[in-house]
């Protein structure tokens, strides 16, 4: 296995009372591409949220490339994160900028290039995702499955060494999908960066994942490359991975007994 | 039942506390960020125009009402005393040392600041905040101190053209209309109307007001809960702490003021 | 979206609206002297009964306004009040034994000092002190000393 990019020990995370990460330890090896997987609902995004910075764990440590994300002081958690890329759900395009000032965004907020300069590096990434020809629609005129590609675009201009994607084939269709599943493998490939792709959409993400992490109820429940998850022995894992809808993950949120309950309402 | 009621009253005094405690928070890292606005005068330009200039035209249009219903009020009370000539210093003095900052305030809050509170809490609620700050941009400082800057600015701005449309439109209405003589409009209002006590502390108030309203006002957009609600409850709770706080906060400035 | 030139332009021409009205309320609104006033000298003097006297009384001296009163306490010692009064500083040839009397603006109007120069060759300084002064006309008595005139002349 490669040297790791990311490392993760016994974090411990909760958000009011309820307690998301009771003590994960993770590994994201350098310059692949690295799934988290997990029901609904069990912190995968709040993961990518740790490792950005955005939010701090209640315990253990992150490391990112040898930083201690937490322990940073505002000014070098800015400075980290020229290095960090991320595609988020939405896009999260900046509504009063157009296709172009979007990724020019970033560019300009952290360097003084010259305008030519800058309109090399756009096209540049945009011919990337195959918008070069939409730079001037507004972020409103754009179908989901565009707006996420410029997003992808805005989150490359920086060159990141580390790419984020938080749901990236959700509400897509076909043919969008493929392209997206397609641009992140090629991405990790041309540019050599670190990927780490939080789904739950198994299919795809089995295609382009090289490692595969799942979480459950807080804690790693398995980890392994694609082929050795399908074919695990663990009954969690093949429930998950097979999509039954009964199994060690339970379909029901915690309740009482429910002939007792319909009883209730009958008295 | 009693002791319940206590521990409420307590939550919600330490909400309250929470609350001052975090606002006060976010007041000091906006004002952290004046420093690097200033580097980037088009982007206080920009909030300049979208909180000042859209705001002038309501201001006008209500400081032309406002001073001619005062001059008209003013003139029948006085009249009866044969004091009509003194209609210049009523007029000027309410709306310099009262009417101007606390309505151009509400109006201000009403109009800009409601618009500011939904403007970052939809950018909160779309994630374009948090991928800002994955970009490494400080959305506080890229987003927020410009458009809280533009508000300190642009209150006390449009105070002063709202008292003095006001008073212009009194004296249209009462020398033009009611016949007062023009000549003791102006020199009893000039004789009687003090730059360094009227004036300065009306402006005083706008400017107190002006900082008081757009913190309000950035504050709520930028706790906003993330949802289409959240966002309308924001906007909502934005106008109504403001005029709250902006006729407490007269009601005490025109205790040390004034008295 | 409005070019950022416009917005430019808007913008100055706000700025400049506010300015000219700040202008506008120091020039044609209110008085500016109050705030040049500052710069005078002080002048002390003792009244009997300053009536309803109050800080920031305007003194004139034949009706045209030379200061403020500033401060207005008891002095112990002599048992009347004590004024201070700022006189601007341009005007500095008021002899020593100029006369300040408390006078009432209309019959209902507030109430002001009125400064009548005396004949001497020294004139007021910071610090001097008016000794001529001629308290204030408080309406009660005036009507209760006429309401004994008229009973004893009966």
């Amino acid at each position: 296995m490669s040297q790791s990019f990311i490392t993760i020990r016994d974090l411990f995370f909760s958000r009011g009372k309820r307690e998301i990460f009771s003590g994960i330890s993770l590994d994201i090896p350098a310059g692949k591409v690295t799934a988290i997987m997990g029901p609904s609902g069990t912190g995968k995004t709040t993961l990518l949220r740790l490792i950005g910075g955005q939010l701090k764990p209640s315990q253990g440590t992150l490391s990112v490339e040898g930083l201690e994300i937490p322990k940073l002081n505002r000014k070098q958690l800015y400075q980290a994160r020229r290095r960090m890329g991320m595609l988020f759900q939405s896009g999260a395009l900046l509504t009063d900028l157009n296709v172009f000032e979007n990724i020019t965004f970033p560019i300009r907020e952290h360097f003084d290039f010259p305008e030519s300069m800058i309109r090399d590096i756009v096209l540049m990434k945009l011919e990337l995702v195959g918008l070069r020809g939409a730079r001037n629609l507004t972020p409103s005129e754009l179908s989901g499955g565009m707006a996420r590609r410029v997003a992808l675009a805005r989150a490359i201009a920086l060159d990141p060494l580390l790419m984020m994607y938080d749901e990236p084939f959700t509400g897509l269709d076909p043919v969008t999908l493929g392209t997206i599943v397609s641009l992140i493998k090629k991405l990790n490939q041309s540019l050599g960066l670190t990927s780490v792709v939080v789904s739950h959409d198994i299919h795809e993400t089995f295609s382009i994942a090289d490692y595969v992490c799942i979480l459950s109820e807080g804690k790693v429940a398995a980890t392994g490359t694609p082929e050795e998850l399908m074919n695990s022995n663990s009954a969690f894992v093949q429930q998950f991975v097979q999509g039954k809808p009964d199994g060690p993950m339970p379909f029901h949120y915690a309740a009482n007994d429910y002939i007792q309950d319909i009883m209730k309402g009958a008295e | 039942m009693m002791l319940n009621w206590f521990q409420h009253i307590g939550a919600f005094t330490f909400d309250i506390l929470a609350n001052t405690g975090r606002a006060s928070i976010f007041l000091l890292q906006v004002i952290l960020g004046i420093k690097e606005t200033l580097f980037r005068p088009q982007l206080l330009i920009r909030e300049l125009y979208s909180v000042g200039v859209l705001s002038l035209l309501i201001i006008i249009f209500s400081a032309i009402f406002v001073g001619m219903v005062l001059s008209l009020l003013g003139y029948v009370t006085l009249v009866d005393f044969g004091a009509e000539s003194s209609l210049g210093v009523l007029v000027s003095l309410s709306l310099i040392r009262e009417l101007g900052p606390v309505l151009t305030a509400l109006l201000f809050s009403g109009r800009a600041g409601s618009a500011l509170t939904a403007e970052i809490g939809l950018m909160k609620a779309t994630e374009q905040l948090a991928s800002m700050e994955m970009m490494a941009v400080d959305p506080i400082r890229r987003i927020i101190t410009p458009r809280f800057l533009a508000g300190c600015i642009s209150l006390p701005l449009l105070t002063v053209i709202f008292m003095s449309l006001g008073i212009y439109a009194g004296y249209l209405v009462g020398s033009i209309w009611l016949g007062v003589d023009e000549g003791s409009f102006w020199s009893q209002m000039q004789s009687k109307v003090e730059f360094g006590h009227d004036v300065i502390n009306g402006f005083i108030k706008s400017i107190v007001f002006g900082f008081v309203v757009t913190w309000i006002a950035v504050y709520q957009g930028y706790n906003a809960i993330p949802t289409s609600e959240g966002v309308s409850r924001a906007t909502t709770n934005s106008v109504v702490y403001s005029a709250l706080a902006v006729l407490a906060l007269d009601f005490i400035l025109t205790a040390v003021m004034f008295v | 979206m409005v070019s950022s030139r416009k917005i430019e332009i808007l913008v100055g021409i706000f700025v400049v609206l506010g300015l000219t009205a700040f202008i506008i309320m120091a020039l044609n609104i209110s008085n500016l002297s109050s705030l040049s006033s500052a710069k005078g000298y002080n002048v002390t003097a003792h009244f009997e009964n300053i009536g309803g006297l109050r800080p920031r009384a305007k003194v004139t001296l034949s009706g045209v306004v030379v200061g403020r009163v500033t401060k207005i306490s008891y002095d112990k010692e002599s048992f009347r009040a004590i004024i201070t009064m700022t006189l601007n500083s341009d005007i500095d040839y008021l002899p020593e034994d100029t006369q300040a009397s408390i006078y009432t603006s209309g019959l209902l109007g507030e109430q002001y000092i009125s400064l009548e120069p005396g004949a001497e060759d020294e004139v007021l300084k910071n610090g001097s002190s008016i000794t001529l002064t001629q308290s204030a006309v408080v309406l009660e008595e005036v009507i209760g000393k006429l309401m004994v005139s008229f009973t004893t002349k009966d």
